[in-house]
């Protein structure tokens, strides 16, 4: 009978050899991926079970990590409810991190190599863990303005200080409440988000970063600054029919209303971009050629790739121009031109700097626990698609938009505003969308604005960009203006 | 070459080896309290005076089983004691470190503070030890056993059949019917039927081996048994299959057909008897996954746990969560989420092992078991009666089976079954039965070591020659 017990000393090795093989196939080969599994709540308690960072706006917290009794001992709160949402983002969960939460989460949690040293010594010296303050460099007038401004509408706007980068205000309607995200009660969490996902538009989105939208007139500051680069000055006369006639296909461009630019058929570049003519701007398009356009607008960064700021952000695009007749109606920003509102406040932004366009970004300074300061934001340039000179005279070009031409509503008392209103033809049968671009003071610019309003407009009443965005514009400089000192 | 020849014959009183198993005892006593110290001081940050009690008790059950050994089996094998100290050590730790994890979770929630486990499991260790002293003291000599073999037989059907005639509120835990429950009490009478079993199988097969052995006919070069004779075979895999229908015990199920298939290939030497029993299995787990749905979900589960990760597969799918967690060194003891994964001190204690000791710890597991059942298996080489040697056999491989189904199926090698890991897991049943089963370990093993010259008069002349020759080769 020995040599089957041998056979079975052998077989019951091997069973055992597999036994461990597998065990090192989990516990080393797939030991990352199941550690870092969604649904391993191992790894989330631990991160639950850390005082998470505060996100801070001015001094104030508003997102924040309470103490709580039951099994995840911290709670996030936001509160400001959805104010801040765009750019706080959430903390849950069952969706894990979102926004700020989401990109920042190394330093929030605690486990950024920024916070060795820290962690070493708490460590020793038996302090519980905490994670690192974000600091963005939003201003709470100017974000509270821009929210109470865009409610009731689906839209986004966004503030940059042109000097900086620094992005003031960031919002996004309809927004969602990140607490009702971030509780620790599951069922309640499914609950808002299928209340969430059944609304029209998903409140979760960010417009003014995760999604691109045609800027309609806005995008001729792109045209005309191609154009004085290349040597036309805001009084060079450019044709400007009533009906341009596109060449190589059988479709006509008119302008907004069918109205007429000017009764000789040719204008100043100040004056078709004051009245924002169509014709005007998508002969100019098509004289100076796609590769110029797209020269431009590429200097501007819109070229089809997209940017962390830190937050991602869609990409603007110029998109596919088949033929001059395209070339027409991309120069007034239809067809495929795409921007993102943040985007579209960088080309204001630029024009507002002399030329020179800094880097957006939403977080000004890394604390430490104890409130000293990690890291700062540093200013950077992102591109210097004109000369100072050519922006100067954007300037005054835009200064008598708001001035003269269609973007008055953003008229600001004691100050020269310059500016760039938009009408975006979407479909047939459905309300364009609106914008508006703009910067103030025009002389000594502390703010550019970006104001889209989806589905804004009407094709039957006048209602343009000038109407419904200009003055949500005006509100946020305004907002801006009056908190600084 | 001529002194080492000679020895065998000089050496009358070969070493019993019983200093050695008390160094190695005193070795995983030290280890276990250790351990559980850790696990005090990470969990709750404090070393109470119960360290301390559990120390003692824990000690003192391994003092009077190796004193028992030194006395009634002087010459038995001196690793297999120490091996089944540091597992049950191990488990008495793991369990207690769940308890904490348990209640802390329940103090957070505001739930009604569960009670503490590990005393009870300690006191079934005193249970086992009681056992244990009970089987070496009543049994002197292992081929005793034979002569009750038809009473076993009944005994272990019985204990089989117990919790499925009883009604499912007496029986039923978990879905599975294989419990009685008593006053508070639950046994697992299965566990106890196991060994009994293994005894029957070893005195029925020794019995009917010759004409077991008797070929009828060859075939693909195999020698296959008359048909008559698959009679036995047929109960065993009848038994086994009625296990699997009325008390919905996969594990069982499988152990206990695994358990005759091999005791058959060692009693007869015939492989043709392994086939046979592999296609019967076959068909059998057909039948089952054909008829039933707790089959078919097993099944399912095990082949993309991720898919069913929210209901059926949550078990598996948090165990690997653990496992994947502790990765190579473990979160330390008292550092994991352990009580993450549902029924971490019975069936899924293993889960526990890898999250907080690491691969290191799961795979120390793992050699730990495998030293026992090789002991065991090296005891059924050496043992001179072929009952003793088809017993120590089986004993072992059941062990061997057993660790493999549930550690398997705990890491998604093969389908999980449910059964528990040998003196590791919580539960009085599991524990008691299998402290039975290595005091008949010793038993044989102690027969095998002891000189020839002390042994009764041989009743098996056939081999007694053969394992001379082979004694001298292996010295």
């Amino acid at each position: 009978m020995n040599a089957p017990v041998r056979k079975i000393a052998i077989a019951v090795l091997v069973l055992f050899t597999l036994l461990i093989l597998n065990a090192n196939v989990i516990q080393v080969i797939q030991a990352d991926s199941l550690r870092t599994d969604s649904g391993n709540t191992r790894v989330l308690i631990d991160e639950y079970s850390r005082q998470r960072g505060s996100i801070v706006v001015d001094g104030q917290p508003v997102a924040t990590s309470v103490r709580t009794d039951d099994a995840l001992q911290y709670l996030r709160q936001y509160p400001a409810g959805p104010l801040y949402a765009p750019a706080t983002g959430y903390y849950s969960l069952i969706f894990g991190p979102s926004a700020i939460e989401r990109t920042e989460n190394d330093l929030l949690s605690g486990s950024d190599d920024r916070l060795l040293v820290r962690r070493i010594t708490d460590l020793f010296t038996g302090r519980d863990p905490k994670g690192a303050n974000v600091v963005l460099s939003l201003n709470p007038a100017a974000q509270q303005a821009a929210f109470d401004a865009l409610q009731g509408v689906t839209g986004a706007a966004v503030a940059l200080d042109p000097n900086t980068g620094a992005i003031l205000a960031m919002a996004s309607t309809p927004s969602y409440d990140p607490n009702l995200l971030s509780s620790h009660e599951p069922a309640a969490i499914r609950d808002y988000a299928a209340q969430l996902d059944a609304a029209e538009v998903d409140p979760r989105l960010n417009r003014a970063t995760q999604d691109n939208f045609p800027p309609g007139s806005v995008f001729k500051t792109v045209i005309a600054a191609a154009a004085l680069s290349d040597g036309y000055t805001p009084e060079t006369l450019i044709p400007a029919p009533d009906v341009l006639e596109l060449p190589g296909s059988s479709a006509t461009l008119q302008n907004f209303g069918g109205s007429s630019c000017s009764g000789s058929e040719e204008q100043s570049l100040i004056d078709a971009l004051t009245i924002s003519c169509n014709t005007a701007f998508a002969q100019l398009g098509i004289d100076l050629g796609e590769e110029r356009v797209r020269e431009m607008a590429a200097g501007f960064g819109i070229d089809g790739t997209g940017f962390e700021m830190p937050l991602p952000v869609a990409p603007s695009q110029v998109g596919d121009i088949e033929s001059e007749a395209a070339l027409g109606q991309s120069s007034i920003g239809q067809r495929d031109v795409r921007l993102t509102p943040l985007h579209a406040a960088m080309i204001a932004s630029c024009i507002a700097n002399d030329g020179q366009l800094m880097s957006p970004y939403l977080v000004s300074e890394i604390q430490g626990p104890d409130l000293s300061a990690l890291d700062e934001a540093d200013p950077e340039v992102f591109s210097e698609p004109i000369s100072a000179d050519v922006a100067n005279d954007l300037t005054t070009m835009m200064v008598s938009v708001v001035d003269d031409g269609s973007g008055q509503a953003a008229q600001i008392d004691g100050m020269d505003v310059a500016g760039k209103t938009g009408t975006a033809e979407v479909a047939e049968g459905v309300n364009p969308h609106t914008w508006f671009i703009g910067f103030a003071p025009a002389d000594d610019p502390q703010v550019a604005v970006a104001v889209f309003v989806a589905n804004g407009g009407s094709s039957e009443s006048e209602a343009t960009g000038g109407e419904v965005s200009a003055p949500i514009g005006r509100a946020i400089m305004e907002a801006v203006m009056g908190s600084t000192p | 070459m001529s002194a080492v020849m000679a020895a065998p014959q000089v050496a009358a009183a070969p070493p019993t080896r019983r200093n050695t198993e008390l160094a190695m005892l005193a070795f995983a006593c030290l280890l276990t309290v250790g351990a559980q110290s850790i696990v005090d001081l990470t969990v709750t940050g404090s070393l109470t005076v119960e360290v301390a009690t559990f120390g003692a008790s824990f000690t003192a059950i391994w003092a009077v089983a190796h004193l028992v050994v030194r006395k009634l089996a002087p010459y038995a094998d001196p690793l297999l004691l120490p091996a089944v100290a540091l597992l049950s050590g191990l488990g008495l730790v793991i369990i207690h470190r769940l308890d904490l994890a348990e209640q802390m979770d329940a103090g957070l929630d505001g739930d009604p503070m569960p009670g503490a486990q590990a005393p009870t499991q300690l006191v079934w260790a005193l249970v086992g030890l009681v056992l244990f002293v009970a089987v070496l003291a009543v049994i002197r000599d292992h081929r005793t056993l034979a002569r009750y073999a038809y009473t076993l037989m009944f005994v272990g059907l019985v204990l089989l059949a117990i919790p499925a005639v009883l009604p499912a509120s007496l029986s039923e835990v978990n879905g599975a019917k294989l419990w009685i429950l008593v006053g508070g009490f639950s046994i697992q009478p299965g566990e106890f039927a196991k060994v009994a079993l293994i005894c029957f199988f070893a005195a029925y097969l020794v019995d009917k081996r010759d004409v077991l052995s008797l070929a009828s006919r060859r075939f693909l070069g195999l020698d296959f048994p008359r048909g008559r004779d698959l009679g036995p075979v047929i109960l065993a895999w009848a038994v086994s299959l009625m296990v699997l229908i009325f008390e919905r015990d996969l594990g069982s199920s499988l152990l206990i057909f695994g358990i005759f298939m091999v005791m058959l290939y060692v009693a007869t030497e015939r492989f043709s008897w392994v086939l046979i029993g592999l296609l019967m299995f076959m068909g059998g787990a057909y039948l089952a996954y054909q008829a039933f749905g707790h089959v078919r979900t097993r099944v399912d589960v095990w082949l993309d746990p991720f898919a069913y990760r929210d209901d059926a597969g949550f078990q598996i799918v948090q165990s690997l969560f653990g496992l994947g967690t502790g990765g190579l060194f473990g979160t330390g003891l008292g550092g994991g989420r352990p009580a993450t994964v549902p029924f971490a001190k019975t069936d899924f204690i293993a889960a526990a092992i890898g999250e907080e000791l690491g691969l290191f710890g799961l795979v120390a597991l793992i050699v730990l078991f495998l030293l026992i059942v090789e002991r065991g298996l090296r005891t059924a080489l050496v043992v001179r009666d072929s009952f003793g040697k088809l017993l120590a056999a089986g004993l072992a491989f059941t062990l061997a089976w057993q660790v493999f189904v549930v550690l398997g199926g705990v890491t998604k090698l093969i389908p999980l079954t449910g059964l528990t890991t040998p003196f590791v897991s919580y539960g009085g049943s599991s524990l008691v039965a299998n402290f039975a089963l290595v005091a008949l370990l010793v038993r044989i093993s102690d027969a095998a070591r002891r000189p020839a010259v002390v042994m009764a008069p041989k009743t098996d002349l056939f081999d007694a020659p053969t394992q001379i020759v082979k004694r001298t080769q292996d010295a």
